[in-house]
């Protein structure tokens, strides 16, 4: 009988030697830069480009729900062009990054497990290690680099299209004039917001894809385990975004 | 050469390869025959360290495989060409890119990879297929794919797992041909698994049989035609045992 301490440093010792063992894949697949270097150009189209639509259209629903929201809240108490500020905070840092954050892990790390486990179950994994290939470096690498790149360049484009809805709604349905709307939303206005806004979209963009990449290469037993793991790397996907959306708050705030 | 020594593997507490030990000699075919889920599949796959003996040792030309370096198993990888049983083509790549893949890093010049790619399709019979998705292809035509992306980059070992499986009797035997020339003109040490006897006894110099983990019996075509175990005896017959009928009519034994 070994003794409950022999066994749990047992049990780190060998969670430190996985653990390292996988630090060193990690190194050695980034490394290897001719095998991503000319797949990550395509997977950037194919994991940002594409989800441009569907990023825009939430944005521009969260605008005017935003919009009118404030002006629900202030209800005469506080000026009416505070409704440029609470607006422009929100979706520049909170809201503008969580839901595009959120629908994109839903969109892209789904695909890029069901894409990854397919290929998994069929050994077409196998096929590449066999030709040599790493599949780390061909597969997950270009994918991460990837997310980390356009998580962000959506979600710029989802702030800017959620102020401006939440501005044209402003102007429309609120009494509210242009000026007073720009006036509110430079007024508590700070460069950190965007830049906070953006990193924790690329953050967002390497644990969604990472989540995919991850439960996609660890799929098991056919169409069935394609499946459930794709759900599992959307769900995987959608916690740690919230979990690093409050890190990051609490970090940089 | 190719050497199992005593190896074990099971998948949780199914036990597959039960102290399989075997010689697979130079320049040689040899075929290994067995019933179906006796592990001929994971046998192989332990030559290219796509799965890890959990007792004994694969070497090949001496080397363990399960103790080589990256680089080393890479090195050990860019000699063996594997046909998957399952063709596992790379679906979002059309044919000539599959081939292309195992070429592509092998320090051959661009018309050197072209002439390759034009040379293995024409030696499977799919001149003209190159632009075609695996998708668009018939099982036979994606197994032909598989044997040439195995054969462009003229490996020292080639292992098929299964080529003739599923194909029509005049395409099986043109794939015979191709696995006979590829040791008489090219010296290719192979491994055949595959349950067609006709197959067998045309490309195989020796044959070894699988059974329960581990080898029932090797040796050349004319000492297993001749066999005198009951075992090797009927699966070459083709004739089940009293078990194996009990077992299709479902009596309670
Ligand atoms: N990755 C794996 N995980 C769990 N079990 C596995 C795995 N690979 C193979 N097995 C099991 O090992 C056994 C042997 O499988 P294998 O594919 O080697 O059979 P085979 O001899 O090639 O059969 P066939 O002639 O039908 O191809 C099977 O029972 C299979 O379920
Ligand atoms: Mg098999």
């Amino acid at each position: 009988m070994t003794s409950p301490t022999a066994a749990s440093s047992h049990r780190l010792e060998r969670s430190i030697t996985r653990l390292g063992r996988a630090g060193l894949a990690t190194v050695q697949a980034v490394a290897d830069v001719r095998t991503w270097a000319p797949h990550v150009i395509p997977q950037m189209r194919r994991l940002g480009v594409d989800s441009v639509p569907i990023a825009l259209f939430i944005a521009i629903f969260t605008g005017i729900v935003l919009s009118l929201l404030s002006k629900y809240i202030f209800t005469g108490a506080v000026p009416l062009y505070f409704v440029g500020a609470l607006v422009g905070k929100t979706v520049m840092m909170e809201l503008g990054p969580v839901l595009t954050g959120l629908v994109l892990a839903g969109r892209v790390g789904a695909n890029i497990a069901a894409e990854l486990g397919t290929m998994r179950v069929t050994e077409q994994v196998d096929a590449l290690e066999t030709l040599a290939y790493n599949p780390r470096s061909y597969l997950v690498v270009p994918r991460v680099l990837a997310g980390v790149f356009m998580f962000p360049v959506v979600t710029a484009l989802a702030m800017g299209v959620g102020v401006a809805a939440g501005w044209v709604t402003a102007i429309n349905l609120l009494d509210l004039s242009t000026l007073e709307f720009v006036k509110g939303l430079r007024l508590f206005y700070r460069f950190k917001d965007i830049w906070f806004g953006l990193l924790k979209a690329a953050s967002f963009g390497a644990a969604v894809t990472l989540a995919g990449c991850v439960q996609g290469l660890g799929t098991r037993g056919g169409a069935e385990g394609v499946g459930r793991n794709t759900t599992r790397a959307v769900v995987l996907g959608c916690e740690a975004i919230l979990v690093l959306d409050a890190f990051w708050a609490l970090v940089l705030l | 050469m190719i050497r199992f020594t005593e190896v074990h593997k099971g998948f949780g507490p199914k036990v597959v390869l039960d102290g399989l030990t075997l010689d697979i000699p130079e320049g040689k075919t040899t075929v290994l025959i067995g019933f179906s889920g006796t592990g001929k599949s994971v046998a192989l796959k332990h030559i290219v360290g796509l799965l890890a003996p959990d007792q004994g040792a694969v070497s090949v030309e001496g080397r363990i495989v399960h103790e080589l370096s990256p680089e080393g198993l890479a090195e050990l990888r860019s000699q063996v060409g594997y046909v998957f049983q399952f063709a596992a083509l790379f679906d979002s790549l059309s044919v000539e890119d599959n081939i292309r893949l195992g070429l592509a890093r092998r320090g051959l010049d661009r018309y050197e990879i072209e002439d390759r790619i034009r040379d293995s399709l024409a030696l499977v019979d799919l001149a003209g297929a190159e632009e075609r998705f695996p998708a668009e292809l018939s099982g036979g035509m994606r197994k032909r794919v598989g044997i040439a992306r195995a054969i462009a980059f003229r490996p020292r070992y080639i292992l098929y797992d299964e080529p003739t499986t599923g194909l029509d009797p005049v395409t099986s035997a043109v794939i015979d041909e191709l696995m006979v020339r590829a040791r008489r003109e090219l010296g290719v040490t192979g491994v055949v698994v595959t349950h067609d006897m006709r197959s067998a006894y045309t490309v195989g110099d020796r044959i070894a049989m699988l059974y329960h983990g581990r080898i029932r019996q090797v040796g050349t075509i004319d000492e297993i035609r001749q066999t005198d175990d009951p075992v090797v005896r009927n699966f070459i017959e083709g004739r089940p045992t009293e078990d194996d009928r009990r077992l299709l009519e479902g009596t309670p034994s």
